[in-house]
């Protein structure tokens, strides 16, 4: 039997079976759309409470560990230290924004470089386009800081008021002692934790160790303070208040991945050919003629989006996996094989519920094209790294006067030669120019020559350079100069030109 | 223009002002409830604003506000920071000689920064951004100086000016010899041709002929017999392609006529010494260099 499934339409056709007692849970997506349709009007929609209730198993147990993953990461990569020479930093991880360095382990970066990181970021979203292109979007559901920060919340939320109908009760009970702690203790609980992301925020930008101490001394800049507590404040109403309203309703995410996601995507999915018709069982009951769905409502229950998977995939679900545990539990229990809920794909489900033999397609042309395109990047990103150089010259013309003639008739031009050293050594460049024959080269106190500019460890020096020329050698208006920067292994090349003052021969 | 009686508009049932203009009335809409909370806003500010900044013009004086703001005191301010930053490096340039500052890579760097926000504000008028010069305005970034062009030469033109009426300014003064009547127009008119012919330039041979002995008896004083002229005196050299007035014919015969000289400050009364040193220093950098 082939069950469609359209959104548009009460999921819950009563004709086909018992009605509804309508004291169940309902889901809180569809109370809230009943809610804003019903007229009544107004700015905006009206959030209702959701009250997830706690869930065990495999799905679970890994958002457990990625939790504490990726708050391990967040927390400790700040005191990594990393040895650099000199007075550079010693922190492994540090966008330094006083100096302009941004520093990774042993890659240091310069501003002008910034290229990379944005590389890095199209590395990141083309990574986020295959993986939600094969499995949906576990992003969201698993490594979200939004999902992280509001499954702490959560818990430290069920360790005060306890589980969902405990949660619901005190809500709805009025003000008491007990209330009163429980309610204090969690919002002191989240502000702690709130402050602590923020707190852990700004030791990406300072040297950690040194940060620490200033920061409760005063004397660490302002910027730490305000953004300390611009991270305090949002962690605490995004994870603590807002919750599924940012995924829902402030992420771009979900409107982006209708692109990412087809009919061959690995979803959270309700398998309906094996759930419908869905009605309550009694034990005794037989199974046949029935599917496995006995409308316990534990899948909805469960839901931080406070969605029913069966309605199919919808912008609210971030495809965490809870619901599965919640209905694997309802299956053993009354011992139906497990996943009826199950990251499945829309095609394979259809395929199965018209009786033919599922099909996954992994590799698909989506697939493939963002495979493609991140080895592409990754490749490009990777040379780039490799062949990074550690000294980068510009050079600026004089454009007043752009060009003087001396005495003897010889024409002079001036130059502003910049050479950044990204070594973290001092070293001695060799300027040489190339290009004019017979041109002198010389800069303000030196005598003429090769001209040897000494740049310290990790610093730009700008010398002014000017490049004079015979008047016989001058055979156009316009003429290619290179200058040739070098310090042992590290060398480069600038292109400029020499404005001479005659006219081009024709 | 009709009365003021209110008026019901038939379309919007709304009241008119009782306004016409050629038929057209004007409705008496209420203002935007967010308008009228902006004015009240932006009158209570302007009152706050009384307060706290100065205001009022009084007879002998003005209400100063209980912030105390001033832009004089703001200036103040700023110029005591900019002292204050610049301290350090000032205090050097006070004490290393001027080639110390030239040949020291670090020092050059701040004296060249320093020089170059200085000629930009004090210079750039008459010889231009860059120093190129103009007409009247001699160019700083070749290598052909009226009064010399080293380290010190430059520091001291800086320091006293030229013709600026300081007691021991750079002072040159060529006669107008053809204003004052020193010399016939054919006599300027020949030696035009000579100065022509001094610069290696094609000229009227037998009127620079008839025109020798007026260059050595009126102008070799000051620009020497072969016309090399002389940095001590500020006389410019004729040999060579620069003219300060210009290089064409009629421009050396007004020079001779009118005998012109540009005034330029003396910068040692107005710029502090450190400053007219590291001014100094940006000038000879960039220009077509005289060591000695």
């Amino acid at each position: 039997m082939t069950v469609v499934i359209d959104r548009t339409k009460d999921p819950h056709p009563d004709a086909s079976r018992p009605a509804r007692d309508g004291a169940g849970p309902v889901s809180v997506a569809a109370a809230a759309r009943k809610k804003a349709s019903s007229g009544g009007g107004g700015l905006y929609k009206p959030r209702t409470q959701i009250y997830p209730k706690r869930v065990t198993g495999q799905w679970r147990w890994i958002k457990w560990v990625l939790l504490g993953l990726t708050l391990a990461v967040y927390y400790i990569t700040p005191w990594i230290r990393w040895d650099r020479p000199g007075g550079l930093p010693d922190q492994a991880v540090l966008v330094d924004f006083d100096h302009a360095r941004f520093y990774f382990f042993f890659i240091q970066l310069w501003p002008q470089e910034v290229y990379f990181i944005t590389g890095l970021l199209v590395m990141a979203a083309l990574t986020l386009f295959l993986v939600t292109s094969v499995f949906g979007r576990l992003w969201c559901g698993y490594a979200c800081p939004q999902t992280v920060w509001t499954d702490l919340f959560m818990m430290v939320e069920r360790r005060f008021e306890g589980d969902r109908n405990a949660r619901m009760k005190l809500d709805a009970a009025p003000w008491s002692f007990d209330k009163a702690w429980r309610k204090i203790g969690k919002h002191a609980v989240w502000l702690g934790i709130a402050f602590g992301t923020g707190g852990a925020w700004i030791f990406y930008f300072h040297d950690a160790p040194d940060l620490i101490r200033t920061f409760w001394t005063g004397d660490a800049p302002l910027t730490a303070y305000i953004s300390c507590a611009i991270l305090t404040f949002t962690t605490y109403t995004f994870a603590g208040m807002m919750r599924e309203q940012v995924c829902t309703y402030m992420c771009p995410w979900p409107r982006i991945q209708g692109a990412m996601l087809d009919k061959d995507s690995l979803q959270v999915t309700y398998r309906y050919d094996r759930g419908e018709p869905r009605g309550p069982h009694k034990k005794t009951e037989s199974w046949e003629g029935r599917g496995d769905c006995i409308d316990c409502n534990q899948c909805v229950v469960v839901c931080p989006m406070g969605i029913d998977i069966r309605d199919g995939a919808q912008l609210e679900c971030i495809n965490c996996g809870l619901c599965i545990d919640a209905c694997d539990e309802i299956m053993d229990r009354v011992e139906r094989p497990q996943g009826l809920i199950a990251y499945d794909t829309d095609f394979a489900v259809a395929e199965r519920s018209a009786g033919r033999k599922p099909i996954y397609r992994l590799i698909r042309s989506r697939t493939v094209f963002y495979t493609l395109a991140l080895t592409v990047v990754s490749a490009v990103m990777i040379w780039g790294l490799s062949q990074r150089s550690e000294v980068e010259a510009h050079v600026l013309r004089d454009r007043n006067p752009t060009f003087v003639r001396m005495k003897d008739g010889s024409v002079r031009d001036g130059y502003t030669l910049k050479i950044a050293n990204r070594a973290f050594e001092d070293r001695d460049f060799t300027v040489t120019i190339d290009g004019l024959p017979q041109a002198r080269m010389r800069t303000p106190g030196m005598p003429e020559g090769p001209l040897v500019v000494h740049v310290k460890a990790d610093e730009v020096k700008a010398v002014r350079v000017f490049v004079s020329a015979p008047p016989e050698t001058l055979t156009a208006t316009s003429m290619p100069l290179h200058f040739r920067i070098a310090a042992d292994e590290a060398r480069t090349e600038v292109k400029t030109v020499f404005l001479s003052g005659v006219a081009s021969a024709k | 223009m009709s009365g003021h009686k209110p008026e019901k508009d038939d379309v919007t049932g709304v009241d008119t002002t009782g306004h016409e203009w050629d038929g057209i009335r004007e409705l008496d809409n209420p203002l935007p409830r967010w308008w009228l909370w902006v004015f009240y806003a932006s009158i209570v500010i302007a009152v706050i604003y009384w307060i706290l900044m100065p205001a009022w013009p009084g007879i002998s004086g003005y209400t100063h506000g209980v912030l105390g703001a001033s832009d004089r005191t703001n200036v103040a301010r700023a110029m005591d920071q900019l002292h204050a930053q610049r301290g350090k490096g000032a205090e050097v340039l006070k004490t290393a000689s001027l080639e110390q500052i030239e040949r020291d890579p670090d020092l050059q760097a701040y004296a060249l920064a320093v020089g170059q926000s200085v000629f930009g504000d004090n210079c750039a008028t008459c010889h231009g951004p860059g120093g190129a010069g103009g007409k009247g305005y001699p160019n700083l970034r070749d290598d052909i100086w009226i009064w010399g062009g080293t380290l010190e030469d430059i520091h001291h033109t800086l320091t006293v000016g030229v013709r600026s009426g300081d007691p021991n300014a750079r002072m040159s003064q060529m006669p107008a010899f053809g204003r004052d009547g020193l010399l016939q127009q054919s006599q300027i008119d020949d030696l035009t041709e000579y100065v022509v012919q001094l610069s290696g330039r094609k000229a009227n041979a037998v009127a620079a002929s008839r025109a020798a002995p007026v260059f050595a008896e009126q102008c070799a004083v000051c620009h020497g017999p072969a016309g090399k002229g002389d940095p001590k005196v500020g006389a410019p050299d004729l040999t060579d392609n620069d003219w300060l007035y210009g290089a064409e014919p009629a421009d050396i015969a007004g020079q001779i006529y009118n005998g012109r000289g540009g005034v330029m400050p003396a910068w040692g009364p107005r710029l502090s010494p450190e400053t007219v040193k590291a001014l100094a220093v940006y000038i000879h950098a960039n220009a077509g260099g005289q060591d000695k």
